[in-house]
């Protein structure tokens, strides 16, 4: 059995003990009971991928199960527990099923992305995610702001399906198969096509919107803003490690086929531009918010460009270390904003201010947000800094400062120091500023308070003992 | 030999059961940090007492950690680190009595304090490249909390520039290490490989590496026009951290550059020699100049902590075996006695009267007030200017000594910074502690209240002089550890000299 279909069965039974025996109680049992059936799934369909292992091609080729596949599906899976784990801290949720039965959607999404071999699935896939993805994002009927979230995040997103599928035609067009290798095969031998040039840019475009890659970012900061805080951890973090891996999948393709768009010339140039400019963007905005969510963000498209840098160096190097960097900056960056939704339940806004004397609020929130944020910023011997460290590697292999991506990875190193300077910003509110006077201390739920605590122990062990993701590979 | 990794194994354990004993009370967190510093000196001292020097490093620990990249946990020690490494445990151990007095927040205060002794020892010890920059790292992060935190005069800001510089120096060193090892093909982290690494590399290509990791490391050690981190820093820290600062840290930039930099691309050193001769020698006279004018006591000592630094650097760069000695022993040397000088500036004067103007103490006639800290300062002050007797003497002759052999240009205007260190310091002695007789006894009335000198702040001044004065009657004790350290492979490549 594949790990989805368990997914998608607790999402069934999570609607319908809902809708029969959860009717009558508090929404915060019903949250409680969805979340635990849905962490239950998530739990069980990762040991059964885990078992499955690399199956390599299954269903007549639609999905093929490899290492990079497998690896992916697990951590999206983690990632999707962390998040139901988060989700159970903050404030009450006015449909907590179905936010349950969402999220498990979108793991499905990004599962299916993970392994997709097909034109055609992998766009079902990127919608599946995508769609749970705009709704999860509005879901806080409370708050304008996450309307407005919603709203953004569907009218670039679709846009950005718009570009994609239009190049997804082209490139039917030109090679006649929507099979991933079908493809690369009829590229190899018909060598390069002025349309073929068409598509790589309508899906560059295409991910670059869903991706949040500067020049395209500029939902991200609303939509982080305004959606509630486990739909940005979401956003922030599942999200990317599946539409990465998708990415690097159509340019490098995989170890038993040969390479697919990356072949075509004039586009790691491309790719290499939006890297730069949005490490460039991202960090230099960062220096200017006030608002730590839109930090985040701005934060999270610098990091972007850096998760660039490592697609193009995966295309020599195996995708080991982007696989590294998304999953450790995933778990940084959702546990930051599940920190986030545990203080903003109990009163606090999104300034940065809002942040101050956290360490006398609540050490265990400071003391995450801390790992956290120094994760982010990429300190040893925190799980950040080896990602950045084993993709700047590869970055540079073999030719050193005489490649421009090693240019690049140089370039990064230095935006690194700058990044520092913002996150630093965060840590001063919460470790060195004192509280406001009338702040009262923050209660912490048990179930958040663990997965806070699972997630900073994994940063710091995958920091420490790196190879523990690294073998996969 | 084979206890000194407990060093850092027991200060990370001290960081973490300071913590967790700050939540108890502060008595318990102060208890803890005294005992974590005294055992992991006690550690180094223990294997500096069975220590029988030998050219190259003796490998203490050697296990693969991240087998993909041939990174391994690689902890090594020669001479060289072992006198860095009583240097660390002395500081730690001062620094904790000095700051008995940190009543808020003292378990943080220890935890932090501790997990950057913890990361000093690991770069004092470490022989692969990459646990050398980890280590570097978890280095830095705490001054941050640490001054931001407790410290005085600007410390969000002092704590920011001084961690931004600090992160900017590692960003250029990470990327001429990464260099070497993606563009060389090293396959490992350790620093032999690399070294042969770097030297399939073409000439030009060398010389930036060379430049990468030099100034990063050098940024650290503070040289000029990189400085300006220093003063700021050491003025807006808390005491026991300025005297953390230019006691051990700025000492880990100017190992990087002996460790690492130096040895790692040793064709370099005569293109860059000039470069950073005249750095070094700029920085001592500049920075000795700006003490001379500063009208607040710490910054007085931040400048000249710049000034002495410079002298290490110099060192280095000369490229012969007596200067680079004679560098360690500065570095030493200049620990312990900024370590002193810091702490009767921040702990025993400002602590008391709460102004560091020195146009305010010249009002206060301190010598009658704190004539302890006064007896303190002055020998301080007389070591800081390298009189005959207490350690910066042997190691700034070394220095001067070997620099001549490079230039006599650079040897000559480093010899007149040493007259402006006379100068500052004499000033600042003068200035503060001897500033204006009481003739109007009242006004000295007024300030009789001032608390006695308490037995921590004694017990850790005593330690500090004794240091510096037995090294300084008898350098040999460190001389013959470094100078073999010297003659190894990997130096000899880039120092000359030096009779083996």
């Amino acid at each position: 059995m594949q790990p989805e279909s368990v997914l998608i069965e607790a999402a069934l039974a999570v609607i319908v003990l809902d809708l029969t025996v959860m009717r009558a109680k508090d929404l915060r049992s019903r949250l409680n009971v969805a979340s635990l059936i849905g962490a239950l799934a998530v739990v069980i369909a990762a040991v059964l991928a885990v078992r499955n292992g690399a199956m390599g091609e299954i269903l007549n080729g639609v999905l093929n199960l490899d290492t990079l596949a497998v690896a992916t599906r697990v951590g999206v899976l983690g990632l999707t527990l962390l998040v139901l784990g988060i989700g159970t801290g903050g404030a009450k949720i006015r449909h907590p099923a179905e936010y349950v039965v969402i999220v498990l959607c979108a793991a499905v999404g990004f599962m299916a992305m993970a392994s997709a071999q097909q034109l055609l699935l992998v766009f079902l896939a990127l919608e599946l995610a995508s769609l749970s993805l705009y709704v999860l994002a509005g879901f806080d009927k409370s708050r304008p702001e996450s309307a407005e979230a919603g709203l953004k995040y569907f009218l670039f997103g679709g846009m950005a399906a718009a570009f994609l599928l239009f190049g997804f035609s082209l490139l039917y067009g030109l090679t006649g198969t929507l099979d991933l290798p079908g493809i690369s095969v009829v590229m190899a031998v018909s060598g390069f096509h002025p349309l073929l040039a068409v598509a790589m840019v309508m899906i560059l475009v295409g991910f670059g919107y869903k991706a949040a890659a500067a020049p395209f970012h500029l939902w991200a900061p609303d939509a982080y803003q305004g959606a509630p805080a486990p739909a940005a951890a979401f956003i922030a973090s599942a999200s990317k490690l599946s539409g990465f891996v998708l990415f690097t999948r159509l340019l490098w393709g995989s170890a038993s086929q040969g390479q697919m768009l990356g072949a075509t010339p004039g586009w790691v140039p491309v790719v290499w531009l939006l890297a730069a400019a949005s490490m460039l963007v991202g960090n230099l905005a960062a220096l200017a918010q006030s608002n730590v969510r839109r930090l985040l963000a701005y934060s999270a498209i610098a990091h972007a460009g850096g998760i660039l840098l490592g697609v193009i160096a995966s295309g020599r190097s195996g995708p080991g270390p982007l696989f590294f960097y998304l999953t450790t900056y995933g778990i940084a960056t959702a546990g930051a904003f599940g920190v986030f939704h545990v203080l903003e339940a109990q009163g606090g806004a999104q300034n940065l201010k809002d942040l101050a004397g956290l360490h006398r609020r609540s050490p265990l929130l400071a003391g995450c947000l801390m790992v956290f944020i120094l994760s982010l910023a990429g300190v040893p011997p925190l799980a950040g800094f080896f990602g950045k460290f084993t993709v700047f590697a590869a970055a540079l292999s073999p030719a050193g400062l005489g490649s421009p991506t090693g240019w690049l990875a140089v370039f990064a190193i230095a935006m690194s120091a700058v990044g520092l300077y913002y996150y630093l910003l965060i840590l001063k509110e919460a470790l060195v500023r004192p509280a406001a006077a009338e702040a009262q201390p923050v209660k912490v739920p048990a179930t958040a308070a663990l997965t806070l605590v699972a997630a900073a122990v994994l940063t710091l062990l995958f920091g420490m003992f790196p190879s523990l993701l690294l073998r996969w590979f | 030999m084979s206890l000194l990794p407990w060093t850092i194994t027991i200060s990370f354990a001290g960081a973490f059961l300071a913590l967790i004993a700050g939540s108890r009370s502060a008595a318990a967190a102060r208890g803890v940090a005294l005992v974590t510093a005294l055992a992991s000196w006690g550690v180094v001292l223990v294997a500096a007492a069975g220590f029988v020097p030998a050219k190259g490093v003796q490998t203490l620990v050697d296990v693969p950690w991240i087998e993909s990249l041939g990174i391994h946990y690689h902890l090594a020690a020669d001479g060289i680190s072992l006198v860095l490494l009583v240097l660390t445990g002395l500081a730690a151990t001062a620094g904790v009595l000095f700051s008995w007095n940190i009543e808020e927040r003292t378990g943080e205060f220890f935890a932090y304090f501790l997990t950057l002794i913890g990361g000093v020892y690991g770069v004092f010890l470490s022989a692969d490249a990459f646990l050398f920059f980890v280590f570097y790292e978890i280095a830095i992060v705490p001054k941050y909390f640490l001054i931001a935190n407790w410290g005085s005069t600007n410390r969000e800001y002092g704590a920011m520039k001084l961690v931004l510089y600090s992160f900017a120096g590692s960003a250029l060193v990470l990327a001429g290490l990464l260099w070497v090892y993606a563009a060389g093909n090293a396959g490992s982290f350790g620093l032999p490989e690399l070294t042969a690494a770097a030297a399939t590399l073409g000439h030009p290509e060398q010389l930036a590496i060379f430049a990468l990791l030099f100034m990063g490391f050098a940024i650290l050690a503070g040289i000029f026009p990189f400085h300006t981190w220093a003063p700021t820093g050491h003025v807006a820290a808390p005491t026991a951290v300025s005297m953390l600062l230019a006691g051990v840290v700025m000492k880990l930039g100017a190992y990087g550059c002996l460790r690492v930099a130096l040895p790692l691309v040793p064709d370099a050193l005569a293109f860059w020699q000039p470069a950073i001769m005249a750095l070094a020698v700029v920085g001592i006279i500049y920075a000795g100049l700006i003490a001379l004018v500063q009208d607040d006591f710490k910054f007085v000592i931040g400048y000249s902590s710049v000034s002495h630094m410079g002298f290490v650097l110099l060192g280095l760069a000369a490229g012969n075996v007596q200067a680079a000695s004679g560098a360690v022993l500065q570095m030493f040397s200049h620990g312990v006695i900024a370590g002193l000088l810091f702490a009767v500036v921040g702990r025993m004067v400002y602590e008391r009267t709460h102004t560091r103007k020195l146009a305010d103490l010249r009002q206060m006639p301190l010598y009658k007030l704190l004539p302890f800290a006064a007896v303190v300062f002055v020998i301080a002050g007389l070591a800081s200017m390298g009189l005959p007797g207490f350690s910066g003497f042997p190691a700034e002759l070394a220095i001067l000594i070997g620099a001549w052999q490079a230039s006599h240009f650079w040897a000559l205007g480093a010899a007149i910074g040493v007259f402006v260190a006379a100068a500052f310091t004499l000033r600042a002695i003068q200035v503060s502690f001897f500033g204006k007789d009481d003739r109007d006894p009242a006004a000295a009335d007024a300030h009789h209240h001032y608390d006695p000198i308490s037995l921590p702040e004694k017990a850790g001044a005593f330690l500090l002089i004794a240091a510096s004065l037995v090294v300084g009657l008898k350098p040999d004790l460190f001389f013959d550890w470094i100078t073999p350290a010297l003659q190894s492979p990997a130096f000899q490549a880039v120092l000359k000299g030096g009779t083996p």
